[in-house]
């Protein structure tokens, strides 16, 4: 039994909190996140939820508070956005690290400077490497099912690595849709009672959080890079079991559309991607073999999806909200990484496109399209382009 | 405001437990820091959960494997310690969990500068933790650099004496003040060389039902160019000189526990120590007028056991 509720990305998000029962909410304001974080404390006042809310008075406290409860047995929740991701960057580490199952939401907006409020993807693209699980929500409704997925797939004994949902800030996050609210019984089901064998112990008191020589500190970074690859599995059994009960699969760690057959796929991240299916469906019909892969999880990265992509003949394009200046966008080199390993040579065109909030048209998608069926055809075409840009690139 | 519910019975060496918690760790010897956890958790009890934020404490007790809190503990980001503790405060009371101490070790860096945003927050928020600072009056872990408490004249690695200068140029940010000014519940400041005080301020710290915080004078034998068995002497003479007091904030009052009487000249307790040596007479008599002023305050404002 589900109820369909009419939903921002940020209150479908709350939703999902409040279904997964974390024991401890911290969290400071930042635009777009706000909206999460007022709707869990109308919550908790209205006693329709019951959790620890910590005020911090920044993003760093937010999760060093975190990473202190969830270290006592606790479930833990945070949210933040852009700059606040940036000003936690030490703790997101850190609690990768720890291996601290938290979990986070994040309002993917753009960095000063100069400042925005508008979104794009590189506060949580730059922090790649940070160790945590980095997932991307489409809606709202994959936003509330991402958040329950995400405490089984961080509490995974086999994972104990945060995990961080991405919604698109905006376009996601306070964009209204139909949302299937799960009941609560179902998801208690699904998500049981946390429990956390090397949380400490009063009765048994350990050291935790500590330092280590060049002789074991390289055993601890394995074996964390290891548990991240062990997600893979993780990732595609839990999104099957939710499936399995609630009628909603997303794939695992990729969402492909029509790409089986296509000549030409536009590998994006985020919500964009319904966009481009609407496109893809478009140049169907007008006989252009178009096809899209959308990234679900950008660490652990779905490197034999991306590398089951490559095809003779195939020209595959990479649509993103971000830039690695003086180079290219992230996602086009990880995509790029995994399709050299096939042995193929697959050109890849890179769109640097939505900085700062800038729309991103139906037209700069199919003229994205229409530069892949060139390339493909031999023509030349630009490899990294900044699509709808006023400066000439 | 929280208040203390009990008013606890002055602890003595003598009823102080055998009960060895933080030990084994690499602390040079005469460290006024590892003495001070080493009591407070004495007072404080094996239920305890211990946080240590990046500094002296944490890198001579964490080495893994070899640990040295017999309590659960942990080690913070240098800003985090405050935080940290609140969040386990918040874990332990989602699980019912009451009875246990929450206690933070930071350093004066770690409190008066990169950790007091934190500190400021969980007073704000009177989560129920009891915050320890240990002020050997520089960064010492990382090689005795300048913090926000180091006194005026101190040399250290990045204000050393030259030409220009004459050691630190600013003087002790007033750490006490500035948490009571929050409205805390119990504020106290101690010295490792006063032992029944600290144990007296640690067992009313434990009964604060929020936030309470202890600045504990704790002289350092490395950055501060002294022996190491003169650690406890050092420490009385800062006191007797009038440059560390013992006092207390409750209740909205402050209270000076330890009336020294007149104050001794600070030259004999600065000559002993090599970070003050440069020091030439004016700039000694600087200091004193200083102390005078703070003096004039606390005897005109302050109650005085």
């Amino acid at each position: 039994m589900q109820n369909k509720m009419f939903l921002s990305g940020n209150k479908a998000v709350a939703w999902g909190v409040k279904l997964a029962r974390p024991h401890v909410i911290a969290a400071y304001p930042i635009t777009p996140q706000t909206t999460v974080i007022e709707r869990l404390s109308e919550m908790i006042a209205n006693g329709k939820f019951k959790a620890e809310f910590l005020h911090v008075e920044s993003e760093h406290s937010a999760l060093s508070a975190m990473m202190g409860a969830s270290a006592i047995g606790a479930r833990t929740f945070t949210a933040t956005s852009s700059q606040g991701l940036l000003y936690m960057a030490e703790c997101l580490h850190y609690a990768s690290g720890g291996r601290f199952p938290v979990v986070m939401m994040n309002a993917n907006r753009s960095l000063a400077l100069p400042w925005s409020i508008y979104g794009d993807q590189r506060d949580s693209l730059s922090l790649l490497d940070s160790g945590w699980i980095q997932v991307y929500a489409e809606d709202a409704q994959e936003s509330l099912d991402l958040i329950i997925q995400a405490y089984r797939i961080a509490e995974h004994q086999k994972v104990l690595t945060p995990v961080m949902v991405n919604l698109d800030g905006f376009t996601v996050t306070h964009t209204y849709e139909p949302v299937w609210v799960p009941e609560q019984n179902d998801v208690d089901e699904f998500l049981p009672p946390y429990v956390n064998q090397y949380a400490m112990d009063l009765d048994n008191p350990e050291n935790l959080a500590f330092s280590s020589t060049p002789d074991d500190n390289m055993e601890f970074k394995f074996r964390q890079h290891q548990a991240m690859i062990d997600a893979k599995g993780v990732i595609r059994d839990v999104d099957l079991l939710y499936g399995n009960l609630f009628g909603r699969y997303y794939g695992g760690l990729v969402t492909n559309y029509r790409a089986e057959d296509a000549d030409c796929v536009l590998v994006t991240l985020g919500s964009i991607s319904g966009t481009v299916r609407s496109v893809v469906d478009e140049l169907r019909q007008e006989g252009v073999k178009a096809g899209i892969c959308r990234i679900r999880y950008m660490r652990p990265f779905p490197e034999e999806e991306i590398a089951s992509l490559a095809r003779e003949n195939r020209a595959i394009g990479v649509l993103e909200k971000d830039i690695s200046f003086g180079y290219e966008g992230t996602v086009a080199t990880n995509v790029k990484s995994a399709l050299s390993k096939t042995g193929l040579n697959i050109p890849v065109l890179n769109f640097i496109a939505g900085l700062g909030g800038r729309n991103i048209s139906r037209k700069d998608i199919r003229n994205a399209f229409l530069d892949l069926e060139c390339h493909r055809n031999g023509s030349s075409a630009k490899a990294l382009q900044f699509v709808n840009s006023g400066v000439a690139s | 405001m929280s208040t203390i519910t009990v008013k606890p019975s002055k602890p003595s060496v003598k009823t102080l437990s055998d009960h060895e918690l933080f030990f084994g760790h690499k602390a040079c010897g005469g460290c006024g820091g590892s003495l001070t956890i080493r009591l407070v958790l004495k007072v404080l009890g094996p239920r305890t959960i211990a946080v240590l934020p990046a500094g002296c404490m944490s890198a001579v007790g964490f080495i893994f494997p070899q640990m040295s809190f017999a309590v659960n503990a942990m080690i913070s980001t240098f800003a985090g310690t405050a935080s940290m503790l609140s969040g386990i405060r918040a874990g332990l009371d989602s699980r019912g969990i009451k009875d246990c101490h929450v206690v933070g070790f930071a350093g004066d860096g770690g409190t008066a500068d990169i950790g007091l945003q934190a500190l400021s927050g969980a007073i704000d928020r009177n989560d129920r933790i009891i915050y320890i600072c240990y002020d050997n009056e520089a960064y010492m872990n990382t090689g005795i650099q300048k913090s926000g408490l180091t006194p005026q004249g101190a040399i250290t690695t990045t204000t050393p004496s030259g030409s220009f200068s004459s050691g630190c140029k600013t003087s002790k940010k007033n750490m006490f003040e500035i948490v009571a000014a929050h409205g805390i519940g119990y504020a106290a400041t101690a010295s490792a060389g006063f032992i029944p005080d600290l144990l007296y301020k640690v067992e009313k710290a434990k009964n604060v039902s929020g936030t309470s915080y202890i600045h504990v004078f704790a002289p350092c034998p490395t950055g501060w160019g002294y022996e190491s068995e003169d650690t406890l002497e050092i420490s009385r003479d800062a006191v007797a000189c009038g440059l560390w007091y013992l006092a207390e904030f409750e209740n909205g009052q402050f209270r000076l526990n330890h009336d020294p009487g007149k104050l001794a000249p600070v030259q004999p307790y600065l000559k002993r120590q090599g970070r003050f040596k440069h020091l030439q007479q004016t700039e000694i008599e600087s200091i004193e007028s200083v102390r005078d002023l703070m003096w004039k305050k606390i005897r005109k404002e302050w109650l005085v056991d």
